[in-house]
């Protein structure tokens, strides 16, 4: 052990450089979950959809992309797709690419989960109404689904949050990235990492804050 | 004797290689309180589920009101099934009330999703059925904050709101406390004596022999015995009949 000290003070002077970081953090983990949200739909229901030609495709994408590296995913599609694009794709939209795509694979898995655990009296009952399918699905499965999912979709949120901290390595200037930067040039890892990991407690302590005031109103959850 | 409103004809349905429906051949006429007995697993649910196509069945035929339902995924039987399942109510052992809707919503979404009702119309005949099965008070509660006799009392003030011409009750009040199974009989016995169709499974005898017009006992997927219910529970011809009524009647 050396004689380490702790310098404050440079901890205390990162936190306006790494604040630039939290836009970017914020814009690709927002945007990339509403549109992995989408995926979620889209894949989770074909994953149960009888007909077996819409839902092999859906249950192989969600295998491909919850078993591969969020990571691997976002190189390859940095590095790997503008060699078929012929163009290059900026780093931020790299980086919401892969997150949409992963969370949406997890998010795919939550909707199946949600859907499938609705009692099936439920449609049941809705059917013998002379409802529609579709109606039954919409008025009757679908909002008693979609409050069993906000607890796992929140957590998916976290997860995918974090996750953003890989893209430092496309250079996306995130959280990571600017912690990177500048330690390049002032040298106290620790303090600056340790800013970092604080930032990233913020923002999720935040959202896990909101999920719990959701699941307390009584509007989510059971 | 009026045209039948539910006809089954030599019906067969299988659970994969279990045999469950064995050639039921049954006509219901208009205004007729049919009463389905038998033990567990006999059959009993799985024969009034066809008749509104929870169920689908492999062979015979069956016609409700004039629309034809056949085995298979025909588009004239989903045709037909939209048909039935306008003018058939149904009623479940576990109520399936829609836990996020309040009463009142849960009375009003088929009239205004299927028939194409207004809203205050429909919100009109929802109190109006509230108040008719005795929870007028309980329409802005969910379902959750009622007891299982009110919850049921909803569920079949659900069905009505759809004006049906039949009603099906699968063990209405198998799931209720003991206490509160005559609430939920009374309001069927009002339902029977305005002249609703109705095919009920139940194991409360006292209400067959109160109301029913007819009997009628499965076994094994099997139609064994039917008749009026003086007949069938005071001189039941086949043995099954009396063995079954001799394990029932006793409690
Ligand atoms: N979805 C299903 N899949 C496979 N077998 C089933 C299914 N539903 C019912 N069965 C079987 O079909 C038979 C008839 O079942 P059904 O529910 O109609 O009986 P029931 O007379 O209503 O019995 P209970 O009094 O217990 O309600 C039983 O042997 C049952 O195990
Ligand atoms: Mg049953």
């Amino acid at each position: 052990m050396g004689n380490f000290q702790f310098d404050w003070q440079a901890m205390i002077s990162s936190i306006p450089h790494l604040l630039e970081g939290i836009p970017y953090t914020l814009l690709i983990s927002g945007v990339g979950l509403v549109f992995g949200f989408v995926l979620g739909i889209v894949f989770g229901l074909l994953s149960i959809n009888p007909i077996r030609l819409l839902r092999w495709p859906a249950i192989a994408y969600i295998e491909v992309f919850r078993g591969t590296p969020v990571l691997v995913q976002v190189l390859f599609i940095f590095y790997g797709l503008p060699e078929v694009l012929g163009g290059p794709i900026d780093a931020l939209t790299a980086g919401i690419a892969a997150i949409a795509l992963n969370s949406g694979a997890y998010i795919s898995e939550i909707v199946r989960g949600g859907v499938q655990s609705i009692d099936k009296g439920q449609r049941e009952a809705g059917l013998s109404l002379g409802l529609s399918r579709l109606d039954t699905f919409r008025y009757v499965i679908w909002p008693q689904a979609l409050r069993r999912m906000i607890p796992p979709l929140g957590n998916q949120a976290i997860v995918s949050i974090k996750d953003t901290s890989l893209f430092a390595v496309i250079g996306v200037g995130e959280l990571v990235r600017q912690g990177q930067i500048y330690i390049a040039t002032t040298f106290n890892a620790l303090e600056v990492y340790l800013m970092v990991a604080i930032l990233y407690l913020v923002i999720t302590l935040t959202l896990s804050a909101i999920l719990r005031g959701l699941e307390r109103s009584g509007l989510v959850g059971q | 004797m009026a045209d039948p409103i539910v006809e089954m004809k030599d019906v067969n349905k299988y659970f994969g290689s279990h045999h469950v429906l064995k050639d039921i051949n049954l006509e219901v006429v208009p205004g007729e309180k049919i009463v389905v007995i038998g033990a567990s697993g006999s059959g009993k649910s799985t024969l009034i589920r066809c008749v509104n196509g929870l169920e689908p069945f492999q062979g015979g035929r069956i016609v409700v009101d004039g629309h034809p339902l056949e085995p298979g995924n025909t588009s004239k039987t989903s045709r037909s099934l939209q048909a039935i399942r306008r003018e058939v109510g149904m009623v479940f052992q576990q109520f399936n009330l829609f836990p996020h809707r309040t009463v009142l919503k849960n009375i009003m979404l088929a009239p205004m999703r299927v028939r194409k009702v207004g809203r205050n119309q429909a919100e009109e005949t929802a109190r109006r059925l509230l108040d008719r099965v005795g929870i007028g008070n309980q329409a802005d509660k969910f379902p959750t904050q009622l007891s299982g006799g009110q919850q049921q009392r909803v569920a079949i003030a659900r069905a009505l709101a759809m004006d049906p011409r039949v009603m099906l009750f699968d063990e209405p009040t198998s799931a209720l406390d003991p206490e509160m199974i005559g609430e939920v009989l009374d309001v069927m016995r009002e339902l029977a004596a305005e002249g609703m169709t109705m095919m009920v499974v139940t194991h409360e005898m006292g209400f067959a022999r109160e109301v029913a017009d007819r009997v009628i006992y499965i076994h094994e997927g099997q139609i064994v015995e039917q008749g009026p219910p003086a007949e069938v529970f005071d001189n039941p011809q086949s043995e099954r009949t009396k063995a079954f009524l001799s394990r029932v009647l006793k409690h």
